[in-house]
């Protein structure tokens, strides 16, 4: 049917040198540096976390997924964004599963890489906080040496941990529980308890900087939802400081950096028009406030955005660009 | 007109190839809701098998004096009399599982799969083949209910029936004994039943026939 | 699955019937609908009478082993309503007891008062935590606490009812309750360790208590000035 010389394409037809494995490339790159933060701070075992969960991701990717989906790169992200969400003493087989079920029911069961409606890592972080609430909250205290792993982290397959750790406490877990703030430094150089990517806000800030850089990410998505937060928490704070945290605590503690540049920017589950990424980006960010001074968990980010996650289509209906010459929805779509 | 079923396969119907949950999808909420352990999935099975018996014999015995502009209303007061019946039998009799299903008993009323076969079975047939085919759509929801349980209790408890089967240093998956691990088991369970089925299907458009090639006739 | 349709000629009732439907009276109607209710009726007041003796003895045997277990064994125990902010072991004579709150004064067998039982219900993680707990007001402590519905976490916020050691805490600490994170106890008599991961139902189970004293704490201190 086809001849060589005569060839029909559908637009477009000139293609800008981006593609889907050069951007995800970028984003493991860019990750690099964050887990080599995390590793500074929480130790080896932090490493292993990300591996494990990194090495369940792929290896469900290579069995289930299709074929060559293992070298465009999402399958990595997701593993290492996942790893980079869990406690650094987390047991490395909940960690592998994680990336398993990340892989398995947050993408391919959706039809692959393009189709889920929610962000893969994150979906496996839910379920392993609705599997393992006490694994996932027991937080290492940071005063052990950064070879030594925790006894938790190498517990059987199905086995739980055989012995009771001291466990240490997370900046949003001291406030929420005990109204004690964290130094405004700690939090920005990373010197602080929590999930291995919640350390250091300014490495995360360059590394997301870089990606919305070269528009490899949406800049409007981490501006929306730092700009609500601020906005929101600082008149929170206004109204009573003793009761809420000021902004810049609510900026730069727990999994908002993280979430804000790497994950709720990725390109399938966030709205693809300008304005539709604002207000994505604000009700993540009113979420978050929200979930962290009413809720009954300390840290919202992650149910933040898988619910917006959900509106995504919505938003994308909802702010479709007019088309030249037309008005507003008669557009022949 | 309704095709002629024999009473052997009145029986088996409900409990497998068409059976309420795993195939017609009816009943779920009782299934998703109460089935985190063996000893709730097995209560709230035996319940529900007890309104639908019952139902479908009074509403077979009475099938030409309930004019079908009221037969609905009637087919849920009779349902709703014997739910209300098993619900205080159960508190009396094992008031510690009552407890554990709390208002599930009572929603067993609107279990679509008891009016189902009201509806579609009961009032059309005599009384004994009535009883045959609740029989065996209970056999086949107890059966639904009781792997969704299994899997629920071993994955989440760590226990079978309350006996610890992994040891005592099990880590529990609690997300299966809350709902959404309800989601996620019947998910599962669909999802390996359907493989089943296609590949079975597939094997016998390669002509390899597979061992049970007769069930395949098509209806 | 292409049987699903087999026998069960629901679908194909409707178009057969429409066209040769004949009025049916609206009294036949009635009379269908109206004798149905009649026989449930029936039914059901032979069952409830049945099985409420049954369902009655089980209720109060739980509330007898709650009293038993939180007072560590008393002799006897009297009733006591909260009418009009104090708390009266006789009711006046038009009250309906019903609904009044009720906290239960237990004995030693030589008629020494051992302490009161006292209920309370407030938000946890999920829903309503009931509990049920035993307080002496001589020494101001709890001398036991036991939870009598929750709908927490199972396996993990649960853990306020059947944890033993966390419900072992209660055992004779000094009110107000002060709820700490294991690991961190000072060995003050009113600390209480909370379960590592179920911090917030543990809180509320402490709080239920603190705010039960607030309220009852005085009514009960007046009620035994009264009776010396």
């Amino acid at each position: 049917m086809s001849s060589s010389r005569l060839l029909v394409t559908a637009s477009p037809h000139l293609r800008g040198p981006a593609s889907t494995p050069k951007i995800m490339w970028n984003v493991v790159g860019s990750l690099v540096p964050v887990v080599a933060t995390a590793g500074y701070f929480f130790g080896f075992g932090a490493l292993l976390v990300i591996a494990a969960a990194t090495l369940g991701a792929l290896l469900t990717e290579m069995v289930f997924g299709s074929k060559g989906s293992l070298g465009d790169g999402s399958a990595a992200i997701t593993g290492l964004l996942l790893g980079l969400t869990l406690p650094p003493g987390f047991p490395l087989w909940m960690s592998f599963l994680g990336g398993v079920v990340a892989i398995a029911f947050g993408k391919l069961i959706f039809g692959g890489l393009g189709q889920n409606m929610f962000n893969p890592a994150l979906l496996g972080r839910a379920f392993l906080q609705a599997a393992f609430p006490v694994a996932i909250t027991t937080w290492p205290t940071g005063e052990e040496g950064w070879w030594n792993l925790s006894p938790t982290q190498a517990s059987l397959p199905l086995m739980g941990a055989e012995v009771d750790t001291v466990t240490g406490a997370t900046p949003l877990g001291l406030w929420k529980f005990e109204r004690i703030a964290t130094d405004a430094v700690d939090l920005l150089t990373g010197a602080i308890g929590g999930s291995a990517g919640e350390t250091s806000a300014v490495v995360i800030t360059i590394c997301g900087g870089y990606l919305a850089l070269r528009n490899f990410l949406n800049w409007r998505i981490p501006a929306g939802i730092f700009l609500t937060v601020f906005v929101l928490s600082g008149a929170l704070w206004l109204i009573d400081a003793g009761r809420y945290p000021s902004p810049v605590f609510m900026l730069f503690s727990g999994g908002l950096m993280l979430g804000a540049w790497f994950m709720a920017t990725d390109m399938v589950t966030s709205p693809v028009t300008s304005r539709g990424c604002w207000i994505f980006g604000a009700g993540i960010g009113a979420l978050v406030v929200l979930i962290r001074n009413w809720g009954g968990l300390p840290e919202g980010v992650m149910y933040a955005i898988l619910l917006m996650n959900a509106m995504v289509p919505y938003l994308n209906q909802w702010t479709q660009p007019r088309v030249f010459g037309t008005r507003l929805g008669e557009a022949a779509s | 007109m309704p095709r002629q079923t024999t009473p052997g396969q009145d029986l088996t119907r409900g409990i497998w190839r068409e059976n309420p949950v795993l195939i017609q999808m009816l009943g779920l909420c009782p299934a998703l809701a109460v089935t985190n352990t063996v000893v709730n999935s097995i209560a709230m099975g035996l319940a529900t098998f007890f309104v639908l018996l019952c139902s479908s014999i009074l509403v077979s015995t009475f099938r030409k004096l309930i004019p079908s502009e009221v037969r609905i209303s009637t087919y849920i007061l009779i349902i709703a009399t014997f739910v209300t019946i098993a619900d205080m039998t159960l508190e009396a009799v094992v008031p510690e599982v009552h407890k554990a299903l709390g208002a599930f008993i009572a929603l067993i009323v609107v279990n679509c799969m008891i009016l189902g076969r009201q509806e579609a079975f009961a009032s059309k047939n005599t009384v004994p083949r009535a009883i045959i085919d609740a029989v065996g759509t209970g056999i086949g929801f107890i059966i639904a209910l009781l792997m969704m349980g299994s899997i629920r209790e071993i994955l989440g408890y760590g226990t079978f029936l309350g006996f610890p089967i992994f040891g005592s240093n099990y880590e529990p998956w609690i997300v299966f004994i809350l709902p959404p691990g309800g989601f996620f088991t019947i998910g599962f369970i669909l999802l390996a039943l359907n493989w089943w089925e296609r590949r079975k299907l597939e094997r016998a458009r390669a002509g390899e026939p597979p061992a049970g090639a007769a069930v395949e006739r098509a209806a | 699955m292409s049987g699903a349709g087999d026998g069960n000629g629901g679908s194909r009732v409707l178009p057969q019937a429409a066209p040769q439907r004949e009025e049916v009276p609206s009294w036949r109607l009635l009379v269908t609908l109206g004798s149905t209710g009649a026989i449930a009726g029936l039914l059901l007041v032979f069952v409830y009478q049945a099985t409420q003796p049954a369902i009655q003895a089980y209720r109060a045997m739980v509330l007898r082993q709650a009293v038993q277990e939180v007072l560590k064994g008393p002799e006897r125990w009297d009733t006591l309503y909260v009418v009009d902010g104090g708390l009266v072991q006789e009711l006046p004579a038009e009250t309906d007891p019903a609904g009044l709150e009720m906290v239960f004064l237990g004995y030693h067998e030589d008629g020494q008062p051992i302490g009161f039982a006292i209920t309370g219900g407030e938000f946890g993680f999920q829903d309503i935590i009931d509990l049920i707990f035993g307080y002496d007001p001589g020494t101001k402590t709890v001398t036991g606490m036991k939870v009598l519905a929750n709908k927490e976490t199972p396996g993990l916020g649960d853990k306020i009812e059947k944890d033993s050691v966390f419900v072992a805490e209660f055992d004779g600490s000094e009110t107000p309750l002060v709820g700490v994170k294991s690991g961190r106890a000072t060995g003050a008599a009113n600390e209480v360790d909370m379960i590592t991961g179920a911090t917030i139902s543990s809180r509320a189970v402490i709080a239920i208590i603190n705010h039960r004293l607030e309220l009852l704490g005085p009514m009960i201190a007046a009620y035994l000035e009264e009776a010396n």
